[in-house]
């Protein structure tokens, strides 16, 4: 598979989701429909400012908890744990 | 890993850009970190040489980043500033790696971020600063045939309207709180200058087919796990506008954290500086948005004196003032057409969430006297963001004063904070 070309896939909580070169792991969140986490009393949320300074895109990147998705692109066989 | 540069610019955003290009260029050692993917800030974010001729700025963009590749200026990426263990020196994150710049100048150039007002629905998925859709488009988001409501203030509702109809968006409607009054008074300001007049006009343009209104503001967000439903207000009447997304910003506040941090002084909520953008902090220099929403060619100005005066070519940069003095009164425009109107000040009800990272409601915080209490008694401020969502809500719904700042100024690794830094260089 030419990653340029077709993409290539990740994970988001084990759903694979087939994602274009240079795309944030934020927007493959939001394109498999899983909330980036989930707030103290329990809301499910999403991304708000898209730039790296309100942190409800944190999730958990390869095991890396916290990391900030949408300052980061996607990898081929990234896997990511939202919530 | 320690290194050591003459010059080190925090934010690669135009106006960091231009004073790291013209600091180089004057044969000084540059470092241009920033906490993106790549150089740009969020004006030129995306851009590429190979498609940036069809963006309004493209031409600009791709004169200041070949510039740039001429230089000899290190260029780091995904890097955070944390914290400055002590003067001259910062301490920086990526990722699980830790490196330290030492400076003999800093130019801090870190840009500015949307003003979020709370109302009832804004914690909804789907509900996302109207900057911040445009951001999360441009990294991929597939925005084709998805229903999009624009509300909040600022000239950026139109630029994003502009983008998202480029991606595929379907606007439906663009709110702006500003009265049609402000408005044509600020229009008629800009008789003398054309470059911006042209920009809103194109921008204009591209938005004809969608419903451009003033003088109306969302109330409210509701569906059931997203948004599927905005209500807005003319102060009048009511009404509702079904939509995938709602992008809502109230224009722009400035990312002061590392000024403060660094012990800048800050007045009227912007950096304070000279003629030649040096803070009251010997050998720190502030531009861009810190010192006055004024959008990319006030930042470049700024950025071009900052490097002039790094370079110790004072008046090569004092050349540009008058020049920097008409994009000034144009920065002092945007702040009236676009100022606030009282009545968003109580947009949300006493259950709506104020601050997003610890669940604190209006009630809880209607009854505390300041900042400080707020953070005491109920933990608004003490998230992950650190208040700078609810700092600047709180700031405009009940006139707390934010001043604080403390390291680390953003979430960063016990590791990275304790760090030993031996300079190399």
């Amino acid at each position: 598979m030419h990653v340029r070309d077709e993409g290539f896939f990740i994970t988001v909580n084990g759903k694979r989701v087939r994602v274009a070169l240079g795309t944030s792991v934020v927007a493959a969140m939001m394109m498999a429909h899983e909330p980036s986490r989930f707030s103290v009393t329990g809301e499910a949320r999403g991304p708000l400012c898209g730039m790296g300074i309100c942190m409800e895109c944190r999730a958990t990147v390869n095991g890396v908890a916290h990391r900030r998705t949408c300052q980061m692109v996607c990898l081929p066989g990234m896997e990511v744990v939202t919530g | 890993m320690s290194v050591h540069f003459d010059v080190v610019l925090v934010g690669a955003g135009p106006g960091g850009m231009a004073a790291a290009v013209v600091a180089a260029e004057g044969g000084l050692r540059v470092c241009l970190l920033d906490d993106n993917l790549s150089p740009g800030g969020q004006i030129w974010r995306g851009f590429r040489a190979e498609t940036a001729a069809r963006h309004p700025h493209g031409t600009e963009f791709l004169e200041w980043a070949i510039r740039l590749q001429r230089t000899n200026c290190a260029i780091w990426q995904g890097w955070q500033a944390v914290s400055c263990p002590e003067s001259g020196i910062l301490r920086l994150e990526r990722g699980r790696e830790t490196r330290t710049v030492r400076f003999d100048r800093l130019i801090l150039a870190t840009g500015a971020r949307e003003r979020f007002l709370p109302f009832p629905g804004w914690t909804l998925p789907g509900v996302m600063g109207a900057g911040g859709l445009q951001a999360l488009v441009k990294g991929g988001l597939e925005a084709k045939r998805k229903r999009v409501v624009l509300a909040g203030s600022g000239p950026l509702l139109l630029a994003v309207a502009a983008g998202l109809k480029s991606a595929g968006a379907q606007v439906v409607g663009i709110y702006e709180q500003a009265s049609a009054r402000r408005l044509a008074g600020f229009a008629l300001s800009l008789v003398d200058q054309p470059g911006k007049l042209a920009e809103g006009t194109f921008y204009r343009l591209k938005t004809l087919d969608s419903q451009y209104r003033t003088g109306a503001w969302v109330v409210g967000a509701d569906g059931r796990g997203r948004v599927e439903t905005v209500t807005l207000t003319d102060g009048r009447r009511q009404w509702s506008v079904k939509c995938d997304w709602l992008g809502c910003g109230f224009h722009l506040v400035p990312n002061l954290e590392l000024p403060r941090l660094l012990g800048c002084r800050v007045e009227d909520g912007f950096a304070v500086v000279d003629s030649m953008q040096q803070s009251s902090v010997a050998g720190i220099a502030c531009i861009g948005e810190l010192t006055g929403i004024g959008g990319l060619e006030k930042a470049i100005v700024e950025g071009q004196i900052a490097g002039w005066a790094a370079a110790g070519k004072e008046g090569e940069a004092a050349a540009l003032l008058p020049q920097l003095k008409k994009l000034q009164q144009f920065a002092r425009g945007l702040e009236r057409a676009f100022e606030l109107r009282p009545e968003l000040r109580t947009l949300a009800n006493a259950e709506t969430v104020v601050c997003r990272c610890e669940d604190v409601t209006h009630a809880e915080l209607e009854v505390c006297m300041g900042w400080r209490e707020a953070k005491l008694h109920t933990r608004c401020g003490m998230g992950a963001c650190q208040g700078r969502i609810c700092g600047s809500a709180t700031e405009f719904m009940y006139g707390w004063e934010n001043a604080s700042s403390r390291p680390p100024v953003f979430p960063a690794a016990v590791s990275t904070l304790g760090a030993d830094a031996t300079f190399e260089g």
